[in-house]
């Protein structure tokens, strides 16, 4: 949804387009983990969050997550999908030393939501990304090599953490149309609560799969899968690498080879991890250990009821009903806490227009300059509103009112507060200006002799220096007025 | 205890506890010296917990002195099968690749019965993970030998506790059957086996063979004894989604109600070709006797029995080969020494680690897993599966447990079948339908063959009506003394 700068498409001015779909790994934020009671949390002691079953410790045996299948429920009815009344697990065997019992559980054949949309926006245009399944599976731990060293080390603290795997369909054409794609997704996530989307900490992961085609062709051609894509930068950045070299080797003639690539961020460059050949062979088969899973269609009915709203219905409504610029409704829409902080503001200030300008002009500026969020300002809703008050009522001048904000970050103090302690606060009072501007008129008699003589301009350079004397501090619609006043006396005298 | 004393079965030993004629220290002492003397030549045991169960029995006889009750089975020793975890000592499911492994946590049986105040003693030996008929699959211990002739097979897979159970008194042995492999050692050493339901026992702690077969149960020389033991160990467990929330009958009471108007079906399958004529003799010389209970026989069919073997030995092998992948020398067990790369590490702590069945198996399963053969074997396999529980599920709308033999034959001699699996494998053909179909299964003594080999008395039950296969044993064993009989190899008596 965001309108960025547009990025080329690699394929303009080539006989070819770009068919791009994407897995999308999101970690959901329960308290346990997927098939056990371990604190399902990043950053810990390595291996401290930990138990025989997520260790696969012989003997020990997996329970279902009800909060995860709840949340993965969610996410398929927030995509319009279509739930399973029925589902299962699997498993999905390979060897890896971050998987401790050698196999994967996961969904294969009966995902639990599939048949999905997420709906984008790129400049003005508007598509539809069809999803073809949601499913949920345990993640893995984390291998960490140390340079020089020659043994390599495993931390399970992630081994079974709720992971859903997203799979869209190949919908997307450009690499600019898979980042709104991924913003939107991960938006959607967000307003769900069900994951934090961070990539940094790898709680939202991406591969990538692209292949070209002849302009005006429908069929699939053989497709390349990126790997290990940790931010939407990298995945648009990988994709236009990934397109611009299939399009040289087509136009010489080769023909792209089915295989699995690693993305260089620093290199910007993609380099072969395996082939076809060495494709695996999972062998998946439904997971005994557990019993298969039946939904309630009242049960499916209830979650739907119970969605929160979402950010397309939030996008339209903050412009429909709240009279909001795209631009406004676009930048509070995007950032959860902005926009929730926002509503509360306009709960208590029917002025949503207004609002919109100070969150976009003080408080977001304020967050971007800073890069922390809304609620780590700790300004609450209501000291902006009362800031916003205070202007409105004159008690604080619009220019004045940044350096207010600025002092009320991090602090407890009322605008009043800082208003005197400041001495920021606006002087409207004709008695209290009266005798600063008779100050300036007695200093600067050419100048008055100019504005009698009609020259409109010298009487910003009065108000500048009754500004100045009063450091900011007046109306400046006051200051005019007694301005205008004093000329006028001296006029007819 | 006098040598007279150590014939009491287990539930006797559990009522002296409890009126105070017998100390648990006694029974305990008494138990290990068993086990300690015969294993000498039964190979039976693969830890004995001498301090640990001494310490514990010490423990509960100080809470009966203060009066108080430390649960039903308050110093009533008990053995556990090596694939069953225990914090204490090793549990290495008799395999190289767990040689040195010891579990973290207690299975939900273990700490069920610790807590009605039942005393572990010893863990007993098997066939590596479970694969294998005679108990001479053992990476850890020779072969166990069968107390009634030291020369043959106890059975297997939970041969040492079969082999225990007949041998010694005044204990109950935890075992696993995947296939058969608590009734058919049962049936070769001369005593009562019981395979619940699926479901019935939580498997947390059970080392997986085959997941979606496999059931802890356990032997005794009766089936009253079993009972008492199911009793504690039954009933719902939160960590096996698999275990059934059903309520726990109070079984040690319902298996004296009368088995008067009971209807049994003798499947015709279960007489094939193969069969000891003396076998097939003493099975139906033991139907009689429900007969004379006046149970009522009737002849039934379970047409598919035929297919049931080769769809065992398919889904099993396919779950062990996922099953055993964990065992990987990575994050615990036997690790390669100098491995080269990750590769080499994998591939040699199991080649190292793992014994030739084990790894027969894991073969198998993997292959019919594969894209490609995964239809036509492991599906298929699934799809008889279902037709074989059809089978049963129709036999129990007319009759209310099955009768058959356990085995086809009586204990062989050690080596005898060992290098051929098929026929090996041929020896399960009348337990595995018991795993396929999840239903309960008990198999129980009825005579012996000119060789003095014991012979086995099987009966299948509707799914979770354990009780039902368990007054039906009780009952004949009322009207019976085989499952009394001593073995040459025995710790109490002349020998």
């Amino acid at each position: 949804m965001a309108s960025q700068k547009a990025k080329a498409d690699p394929t303009a001015g080539t006989p070819f387009e770009s068919v791009i779909g994407l897995e999308v790994h999101v970690q959901l934020k329960t308290r346990t983990k997927m098939f056990c009671a371990c604190e399902n949390r990043f950053g810990a002691e390595p291996n401290s969050l930990t138990c025989p079953v997520c260790l696969g410790q012989p003997g020990s045996l997996p329970v279902v997550n009800r909060t995860a299948i709840e949340y993965a429920v969610r996410v398929g009815l927030a995509c319009g999908c279509e739930i399973a009344l029925s589902t299962k697990f699997d498993r999905k065997n390979y060897y890896y030393p971050d998987l401790p019992k050698n196999y994967q559980i996961s969904q294969y054949d009966l995902p639990i939501a599939k048949k999905g949309r997420v709906e984008i926006q790129v400049g003005e245009t508007k598509r539809s990304v069809g999803l073809t399944r949601i499913h949920l599976e345990e993640d893995a731990g984390k291998n960490i090599h140390v340079e020089g060293r020659p043994e390599s080390w495993v931390d399970l603290n992630r081994a079974g953490v709720p992971l859903l795997e997203i799979v869209s369909e190949p919908d997307l054409r450009t690499p600019e149309e898979a980042g709104a794609y991924l913003r939107m997704l991960r938006l959607t996530l967000l307003y769900l609560g069900v994951s934090d989307c961070n990539m940094e900490e790898g709680s939202l992961r991406c591969d990538s799969n692209v292949s070209i085609r002849p302009r005006g062709s429908t069929q699939l051609e053989t497709r390349t899968e990126i790997k290990n894509l940790n931010s939407f930068t990298n995945v648009e950045n990988a994709l236009s690498h990934e397109i611009r070299r299939q399009v040289k080797l087509r136009e010489k003639g080769g023909q792209v080879a089915q295989e699995t690539l690693l993305y260089d961020p620093d290199q910007g460059e993609t380099r072969v991890m395996r082939g076809k050949e060495e494709a695996h062979d999972y062998r998946y088969f439904p997971e005994p250990d557990l019993a298969p899973l039946r939904f309630d269609a009242a049960w499916i009915e209830r979650m739907r009821a119970s969605l929160p709203e979402l950010p397309m219905a939030r996008l339209a409504r903050f412009q429909e009903i709240l009279g909001l610029t795209r631009y406004q409704a676009d930048v509070l829409a995007r950032d959860v806490e902005l926009s929730r902080f926002f509503e509360e503001c306009v709960e208590m200030h029917r002025k949503p227009q207004d609002l919109a300008n100070w969150m976009l002009n003080l408080v977001q500026e304020e967050m971007n300059s800073r890069g922390i969020g809304v609620r780590e300002l700790g300004i609450g809703p209501e000291r902006l509103v009362s800031l916003v008050k205070a202007v409105e009522e004159g008690k604080v001048s619009r220019q004045n009112a940044r350096d207010v904000f600025k002092a009320m970050v991090g602090k407890e103090e009322t605008v009043e507060e800082i208003l005197r302690s400041l001495g920021l606060g606006q002087i409207s009072d004709d008695s209290a200006l009266r005798q600063t501007v008779l100050d300036v008129i007695e200093a600067h008699p050419s100048a008055v002799e100019d504005v009698i003589r009609g020259k409109k301009n010298t009487v910003n350079f009065l108000m500048g220096q009754v500004m100045r004397r009063t450091r900011g501090q007046a109306n400046p619609s006051v200051i005019s007025k007694l301005i205008e006043e004093v000329v006028a006396d001296l006029r007819s005298s | 205890m006098s040598g007279g004393d150590l014939a009491l079965d287990v539930l006797e030993i559990r009522n002296a506890i409890r009126s105070r004629k017998v100390r648990a220290s006694e029974a305990v002492d008494a138990a290990l010296a068993q086990i300690r003397k015969v294993d000498l030549v039964l190979h039976a045991a693969t830890e004995v917990f001498q301090e640990e169960a001494s310490a514990r029995a010490a423990e509960i006889d100080r809470v009966l002195d203060r009066g108080e009750d430390p649960g039903p089975l308050a110093g009533v020793p008990f053995t556990v099968k090596d694939n069953i975890c225990t914090r204490w000592g090793r549990t290495s499911a008799a395999s190289r690749i767990l040689e040195t492994y010891v579990a973290p946590y207690d299975a939900t049986v273990v700490e069920r019965l610790e807590k009605a105040g039942a005393v572990c003693v010893a863990k007993t030996n098997m066939d590596e993970f479970g694969m294998g008929s005679s108990t001479e699959n053992s990476g850890l211990l020779g072969p166990t030998r069968n107390p009634w002739k030291v020369t043959h097979v106890p059975g297997g897979s939970s041969g040492g506790a079969a082999a225990l159970a007949s041998a010694t008194r005044g204990m109950f042995h935890l075992g696993s059957d995947t296939g058969g492999s608590i009734r058919q050692p049962a049936s070769y050493c001369g005593v009562t086996g019981l395979k619940p339901s699926y479901g019935r026992v939580s498997r947390y702690g059970l080392l997986a063979f085959a997941s979606s077969l496999d059931q802890i149960g356990v032997l005794e020389a009766t089936a009253r004894g079993c009972a008492m033991a199911l009793e504690v160990m039954a009933g719902w467990d939160r960590r096996d989604s698999t275990s059934v929330q059903a309520p726990v009958p109070a079984y040690l009471e319902s298996i004296e109600k009368v088995v008067r108007g009971l209807r049994v079906g003798v499947p015709r399958e279960y007489f094939p070709e193969g069969i000891d004529p003396e076998v097939k003799g003493l099975v139906q010389a033991g139907i009689d006797v429900f007969r004379k209970l006046h149970v009522s026989v009737e002849e039934v069919s379970l047409p598919h029995t035929p297919y049931a073997n080769p769809t065992y030995v398919l889904i099993s092998a396919a779950e062990a080969s996922s099953n055993l992948a964990r065992y990987d020398g990575v994050h615990y067990g036997y690790r390669a020494a100098d491995p080269s790369d990750i590769l080499d590490l994998y591939s040699r702590s199991r080649v190292e680690g793992f014994g030739p069945e084990v790894k027969r198996r894991i073969m198998v399963g993997t292959f019919v897993l594969s894209t490609g053969y995964y239809d036509a074997f492991y599906n298929k396999a699934c799809k008889v599966r279902k037709l074989i529980r059809q089978d049963f599920e129709r036999a129990f709308q007319d009759v209310d447990a099955i009768v058959c033999p356990t085995s086809p034959v009586a204990a062989f001699p050690v080596g005898e079948k060992i290098d051929d699996p098929l026929k090996l494998y041929a020896v399960d053909v009348l337990t595995v339908p018991a795993n396929l179909a999840s239903v309960p299964g008990i198999s129980f003594p009825c005579g012996l063959s000119g060789e003095g080999l014991p012979v086995g008395l099987q009966i299948y039950g509707r799914p979770m009506e354990d009780e039902v296969v368990l007054r039906l044993a009780h009952a004949f064993q009322q009207e019976t003394d085989y499952h009394l009989r001593a073995p040459p190899v025995r710790a109490w008596g002349e020998e």
